[in-house]
């Protein structure tokens, strides 16, 4: 064997552990699920067979579908840009020399590692009607009561409200790491120039801080398909499917309905989706960022 | 990555220019501090309740008595020995398995040159798109097929060839001298040999933040192993929560906040204790 080919099998040798579990649990049941979309859920009595675009008919007539990517893109858009603008707020004020910056970065971040499905739990006393948090604060205004968690209107932006609190601080670490990378000439010369902090801002840091908004936007997008785990606790997609996203109708029909055909093709949705975030990151963030 | 001191990253060398002053420093203090308490205020609010009996849940009067009886009883209504347990055999195994994968996969994809590299790059890196949450439909068919359903196992399997943990290692193992790889090649070291000897140790930084990050992930972890597990000998603590805090015995949010803090607090302890630790390790891991 020459030199090459022995490289070569090392390197597979090497690879092989890993790359059997990304094949098990990654790359086949991504493909599995594609073929499956295109056959019917199999039953007691009779197999499953392939029928076309069956299921994906079903699927655009589906309202409750429908409805979930509706939620989904309400969600996203009321997560992603208030978490990145939270984000960055915070990292600004804590990179700066401010009164208890040491516990306010703490502050920030703690609901990072906090599990979500246990502050869940203390977001819906918050939400209860009658006696929760909100209620008491919104009474003690003289506010009229509601049923956060339980009216169509308001329930998506409760779910919405926990999503950014659970992620500004995340994405924090991110841009405090950027900002502490400014090579403090930079402020230095814009001092010299005479620019106020406005502009220093607008036209120093925020620029500069682009790359880490990139990465940050990919993140949150990617999050904002795969956070569901409040959703447990404090709604169940109710009421009448205003909190369904698109991975929690994943779960209802694979694991309540157990309609696993139906499911494959809500997958290949999520997977397309998730591509096209993968599209767009290779379009954008690739040419940033150094990976080699 | 030298020894952390305790004091937050200043670069006090030069003076910034733009730091705040006077009106400005009150009011941009002001405004952090405030946001911050919101920032807090759930988890405030969970100890308060859990700390004091069931009739101050909702009336917060500084006279409340404090009691550790939610926490007794929280720990007597749930097999929470058990769950506590589970957890850590589960982020015990990942984060090993995670470990010895990656680094074999990311010396590989760092410092041999073989064919089909490139490729096994590519398709390692489909999985950061593709998260396993996405796929579990199949993926629990899968496991229902090798008889794993509600086992420990069958909640790591799906997690235990990361993508980030590969490709963060193989950017480390990049940045190791290659004259350290040649010398130790020299004096009659094999691929594994200096794998060991030169690599790892030198990349133990990236272990760390490594290490805390997906510890946290899969301590936090709830959608998979609701899915597998369905007794309390697989049951993870974030499921264990779960189950106890939906159960119909009437909602006790005194003893709900403090089973909901025993879930978290080692995390909350060890974030604590490792504050700096925890946030530079996130700086450098990015993604989970």
């Amino acid at each position: 064997m020459n030199a090459r080919a022995t490289a070569t099998v090392h390197g597979w040798l090497l690879l092989l552990p890993a790359m059997a579990c990304l094949a098990l649990f990654t790359h086949w049941p991504a493909v599995a699920s594609l073929i499956e979309s295109f056959y019917s859920t199999p039953k007691a009595r009779r197999p499953a067979r392939f029928v076309g675009l069956d299921n994906y008919e079903q699927l655009l007539a589906d309202p409750i579908f429908w409805k979930a990517m509706s939620n989904n893109l309400w969600f996203a858009l009321g997560t992603i840009p208030t978490s990145i603008a939270l984000a960055l707020l915070m990292a600004v004020w804590v990179n700066d020399k401010i009164v208890g910056r040491t516990w306010v970065r703490m502050a920030f971040f703690t609901p990072t590692i906090l599990p979500m499905i246990a502050v869940a739990n203390i977001w819906l006393f918050f939400f209860t009607p009658q006696y929760g948090l909100l209620e008491q604060v919104v009474g003690a205004f003289g506010g009229r009561s509601t049923n956060w968690l339980g009216s169509q209107d308001t329930a998506l932006t409760a779910i919405t409200i926990v999503a950014i609190w659970k992620e500004a601080g995340f994405f924090m670490i991110f841009y405090l790491a950027a900002l502490q990378a400014l090579p403090p000439s930079l402020s230095e010369a814009a001092a010299i120039e005479g620019a106020s902090r406005w502009t220093y801002f607008r036209r120093i840091q925020f620029p500069l801080l682009m790359p880490t908004t990139l990465f940050v936007l990919i993140n949150a997008v990617i999050n904002a398909f795969r956070m569901v785990d409040h959703i447990f606790v404090m709604t169940r997609g109710g009421p009448d499917n205003a909190t369904t996203l698109l991975l929690f109708y994943i779960y209802q029909v694979g694991f309540s309905f157990w309609d696993t055909a139906y499911a494959a093709t809500l997958t290949c949705v999520l997977l397309a989706l998730l591509a096209l975030v993968a599209f767009v990151q290779y379009g954008f963030l690739e040419r940033r960022t150094h990976y080699r | 990555m030298s020894a952390p001191a305790p004091q937050p990253v200043v670069t006090a060398a030069r003076s910034d220019p733009y730091a705040p002053k006077g009106l400005a420093l009150t009011l941009e203090s002001t405004g952090a501090i405030l946001l911050a308490l919101l920032w807090v205020l759930p988890l405030a609010y969970a100890v308060w309740a859990a700390i004091h009996p069931a009739e101050y849940t909702t009336r917060f009067v500084l006279t409340a008595p404090l009691t550790l009886d939610n926490f007794t009883r929280a720990w007597a209504a749930a097999p929470f020995a058990r769950y506590f347990l589970n957890t850590f055999i589960l982020v015990t195994m990942i984060l090993a398995f995670q470990l010895v994968l990656g680094t074999l996969a990311a010396y590989a994809l760092a410092r041999q040159d073989f064919w089909g590299r490139d490729i096994a790059f590519a398709l390692i890196l489909a999985q950061l798109m593709i998260m396993p949450d996405a796929l579990i439909v199949e993926n629990y068919r899968t496991l229902a097929r090798f008889e794993l359903i509600d086992t420990i196992p069958a909640i790591a399997l799906p997690y235990i060839a990361s993508a980030f943990g590969i490709f963060l290692l193989r950017q480390t193992f990049k940045t190791v001298p290659k004259e350290l790889d040649d010398a130790a090649r020299v004096e009659g070291a094999s691929p594994l040999q200096v794998l060991m000897k030169v690599y790892v140790p030198l990349a133990k930084p990236t272990y760390i933040a490594y290490g805390l990050v997906s510890v946290s992930y899969h301590w936090n972890n709830f959608l998979w192993p609701l899915l597998v597990t369905n007794s309390v000998e697989s049951r993870p603590l974030t499921v264990g929560l779960q189950v106890f805090s939906s159960s119909d015995q009437g909602i006790d949010w005194a003893v709900i906040c403090a089973a909901t803090l025993m879930t978290s607090a080692p995390l909350l302890v060890g974030f604590l204790l490792f504050q700096r630790q925890f946030v530079q390790s996130f700086m450098r891991a990015g993604i989970k």
